[in-house]
This record gives structure tokens, C-alpha cells and sequence, in this order.
């Protein structure tokens, strides 16, 4: 009884009118890219997932999507709070992920392992939603390409300590590649593969 | 206002449509200019109506976005007007024809003159997004062909252009080179518009419904025109201002006055000219009163 009712609770509760509100800021946040974007509260899962993250799967995920969930995640209160709340499917592996959700950033598999696309389907590619600390006060990555006007600077906290060097060797598979959606607090910043790294700010 | 119709979801499209719709966009913006495959649905008007460009519309519309819809810069032409009815009916949401005050802008075949900003949404209907379907039938080759980034074909059909008719003689659906990697079509605007695609400040979707495909530019990105060095691109000029409003480096169109020969250009853009003209600007034949 109890069970069942945390794994009801904490969806979207206008799911048409807050679905459009998470995508439309995801939209422009993978428009924009490494600019953070409050998306105020929608999702609060009594289970282990950051309500924002939750959110975003909430307005993406549905039974077409494998997701595969990581270490911290892949416990069953998750999966069947998402599966109740979204429809997902789950995946095996990080490779046959449609979206993946990551609570230990530091620990996360390595981006070339996740499905990357055909060089003629590169949309076929994982899209990795991130839970971290913060979108600030870690160390500074400057980005330019489509969506930015000269640069753009986000410090995402929790972030693997090889990011710079697997977000080179993602960008260098363009068009095939996995796109990053990081979440912290109420905010979400997305990188998509175009993105392009710029040497280290110091 | 009409209010919205109760027996549909709102903007039409059922919530798993909208979801998969929402992740072609997102993919389509992370890989600008690259032709995302969806699953178009069968919407309540013909294709070669907007059926791609509805679908876009409805998958990212919400209650408080303001709609603007034009064909062929027009916000009073049939498409235009039945798209917008459509909307106001199953989303209940606000339209205008004023360029500045839209969120969002459908259109069929133009970009406004006043410049986009930042926030906009730019999505066009487009009828067939492949710019190497007419020299290569099959699809399989055509996406083996951006895959490898084998864009001779296109080249030649531009020098043919020229070897036939002395320069490119191709004026609409004119093909340009996204941030360097893919070739697009720009839908069939006239290439008068195509500078207006580079680096815009808005965000332009693109949504084609017969032949299920959704692509996209983000705003700041490179669009280039495909051309030569001894024939670089150029647009098209006209000699004269709008008859009406006195604009000079606008598209006119040209609308034939009687049947013996009397002709009149006028903008393209009704928006544009009607604000012109509120604005004092006055054309030739523009009457003294508005």
C-alpha cells in the first residue's frame, strides 16, 4: 500500500500543459547551448531521482525510448516510478539507450559508450540526461558552434574529470555522438555534439 | 477569440505524438541541417497544406505562445488563414500578424523582412526536404551521400545552370551548406531570403509531412549558399519600391492590374507594408487614406 502509493505520487500533475512547459525549455536550452534554463517544479518523485531529471524524462520518455539507468538508479522504486509515470522500457546497456540517466557523474561510463548513431542515422543516438550538484562553481567550459553568438561558459559541478577529453572525441564524431542534457536544482543545460570545446579557461 | 474545441487534446496531436515529435526537434537541433525521420500522422487537411509545419507547430505550442501564420508572407491567404483557425480552435491560443509580437511564425515560402529575435520560433512547411531527391531518386543513396559529404552532384547541377543560362538560374528552394557539414534545402523560399537564415537570431524548424522528415537551424549558425567563386551567390533586386509602401530591398511580388499590361509590385510581406504604411510610408499607387 505504501509502496504503491509513492511510486503514484510525484508525476506531472497538468501532464499536456507541463510536458510542453519541460520541452519547450529543453528546446531552447539545446538551442542554446551550455546556458542554463529554470524550469521551475514539476516532477517530485519520493523516489531517488532529482525531480528535474525526473521531470525531463517525464516529457521525453515513453515506451519507444529504452533507458538505461545507472548504479545509483537502477534500483526498482526508479524503474517502476518511470515505468508508471513514463512507460519506459529499460535498457541492458548504455548502447542501446535512447535516453540514460545518470545520478553519479564522477562514475558515469565513458560517452563513446553509449549509442552514437550511423554515420547515415546519427539521430539514432543516446541523449544522456545528468544529475549533478550544480550548473556553477565547477571548473569552467567554454563552448562555441550552432545556438551560441561567440562563446559560452558553463562550471558544471559532478562532471567525470576526463569530461574535456571525451567531449573532444565526441565532437570529433560529428554528426554521430551522444547529446548531454545536465540537470541541478530546478535548472537544465544541454550540450549538444555541435558543440565545440574550446581550449581551457584559466 | 474562439474557444478551444473540447474533444481534442490540446493542438490536436495525442501527448505520444507531441513526445515523439519533441525528440526528432531536439535531435534536429543537435545536428543542424541533418533530416531527422519521423512518424508524420495523417492531419484534418491535405499534404502540401502545411501537414509538416502543423505538426511542428503543435508539438512545441504552448497556452501562452502568441501565433503568427503567413504564406508566401501573406497572413491573409487561404493557408495561412485556415493553419491559424486551426490553431486558435484546437489550442485556443493567441495569433497576431504582427512579426514582432509572435512567438511563434509558421510560414509557407517566406521569412519576414524585420528581422527575427531571440526567443522567436521559425517553422516552415516544407514540401520536399531532400535538395538531392531530383538528382538522385533513391534514398538510400541520398543519405549515403550526406553521410559522406558527396555534394558534387549539386555542384553540377549548379554549372549546368550556368552553362545553359550564363549564371544560376535557380531563384527558389535555393541549396545551402549548414555550419559546413550538410546540404539543405531551405524550403521554396525565394533565395531572395536565404541570407536571412544565416545566423539568425531565431530558432527555424522545419517540418516536412509527406516525406516525414523534421529539420532545424539554431539561431547563430552558419548558413552559406552554394555557389562559385566566379559565380557567387546574389539575390534577386528589383528596380523599383513597393507600390504601395515605397520599401526598397524587400521581396515584391507582382500582382497584374487590368489586361493590357498595367502591373503593380507590392511587398510580399503584408505585415511589413501595412506597418510601413501606418507608419507614413506611401507608394505610388498607395491611396491617400489606409
Amino acid at each position: 500500500m505504501q509502496r504503491e502509493s509513492i511510486v503514484l505520487e510525484g508525476g506531472f500533475t497538468d501532464p499536456v500543459i507541463e510536458s510542453q512547459a519541460v520541452f519547450r525549455a529543453l528546446m531552447d536550452a539545446m538551442a542554446h547551448p551550455a546556458r542554463a534554463y529554470r524550469i521551475g517544479h514539476h516532477a517530485a518523485p519520493s523516489v531517488p531521482i532529482a525531480a528535474t531529471a525526473a521531470a525531463v524524462a517525464c516529457a521525453v520518455v515513453d515506451a519507444d525510448t529504452p533507458v538505461w539507468l545507472d548504479g545509483a538508479l537502477a534500483i526498482d522504486a526508479v524503474r517502476t516510478w518511470l515505468g508508471f509515470h513514463t512507460g519506459a522500457r529499460f535498457a541492458n546497456s548504455p548502447g542501446e539507450a535512447a535516453f540514460a540517466l545518470i545520478a553519479d557523474g564522477a562514475g558515469m561510463p565513458a560517452l563513446q559508450r553509449f549509442a552514437q548513431g550511423t554515420e547515415e542515422y546519427p539521430d539514432r543516438s543516446s541523449t544522456v540526461i545528468l544529475q549533478l550538484s550544480a550548473l556553477d562553481g565547477g571548473d569552467a567550459l567554454a563552448f562555441e558552434g550552432p545556438g551560441i553568438r561567440t562563446r559560452a561558459t558553463i562550471a558544471p559541478v559532478g562532471l567525470p574529470a576526463e569530461f574535456p577529453t571525451q567531449w573532444r572525441a565526441n565532437r570529433a564524431r560529428f554528426p554521430r555522438g551522444v547529446d548531454l542534457i545536465l540537470t541541478a536544482g530546478d535548472a537544465i543545460a544541454c550540450l549538444p555534439r555541435s558543440a565545440r570545446l574550446l581550449a581551457g579557461e584559466n | 477569440m474562439t474557444s478551444r474545441t473540447s474533444t481534442y487534446n490540446f493542438a490536436y496531436l495525442d501527448e505520444q505524438t507531441k513526445r515523439m515529435i519533441r525528440r526528432a526537434i531536439l535531435k534536429a537541433i543537435a545536428i543542424p541541417g541533418y533530416q531527422v525521420p519521423f512518424a508524420s500522422r495523417e492531419m484534418p487537411m491535405p499534404y502540401g497544406w502545411g501537414t509538416g509545419g502543423v505538426q511542428v507547430t503543435a508539438s512545441i505550442l504552448g497556452p501562452r505562445d502568441v501565433l503568427k501564420v503567413i504564406d508566401q508572407g501573406a497572413d491573409d491567404t487561404t493557408n495561412a488563414v485556415s493553419v491559424r483557425k486551426f490553431f486558435q480552435r484546437v489550442a485556443g491560443v493567441a495569433t497576431t500578424t504582427k512579426t514582432g509580437e509572435a512567438t511563434i511564425i509558421q510560414t509557407r515560402h517566406r521569412i519576414p523582412e524585420q528581422p527575427l529575435r531571440e526567443g522567436q520560433v521559425l517553422v516552415y512547411q516544407v514540401p520536399i526536404p531532400e535538395p538531392l531527391r531530383f538528382l538522385e531518386p533513391r534514398e538510400t543513396e541520398t543519405r549515403k551521400m550526406h553521410a559522406l559529404e558527396e555534394y558534387g552532384l549539386m555542384h553540377v547541377k549548379l554549372y549546368e545552370d550556368i552553362a545553359r543560362n550564363g549564371h544560376i538560374a535557380t531563384t527558389y528552394a535555393y541549396p545551402v551548406k549548414v555550419e559546413g557539414r550538410y546540404v539543405m534545402d531551405p524550403s521554396p523560399t525565394p533565395k531572395f531570403d536565404n541570407p536571412k537564415m544565416h545566423r539568425s537570431e531565431a530558432l527555424q524548424l522545419f517540418g516536412a509531412g509527406r516525406e516525414k522528415r523534421i529539420y532545424a537551424l539554431p539561431p547563430h549558425t552558419d548558413v552559406v549558399s552554394l555557389d562559385f567563386e566566379d559565380h557567387p551567390f546574389e539575390v534577386q533586386k528589383f528596380d523599383r519600391p513597393c507600390a504601395l509602401c515605397a520599401a526598397e530591398g524587400v521581396y515584391l511580388d507582382e500582382v497584374v492590374l487590368d489586361d493590357r499590361g498595367g502591373r503593380m509590385f507590392v511587398c510580399s510581406d503584408t505585415d511589413h507594408c501595412e506597418t510601413r504604411r501606418a507608419d507614413g510610408h506611401r507608394g505610388e499607387l498607395a491611396g491617400d487614406t489606409t
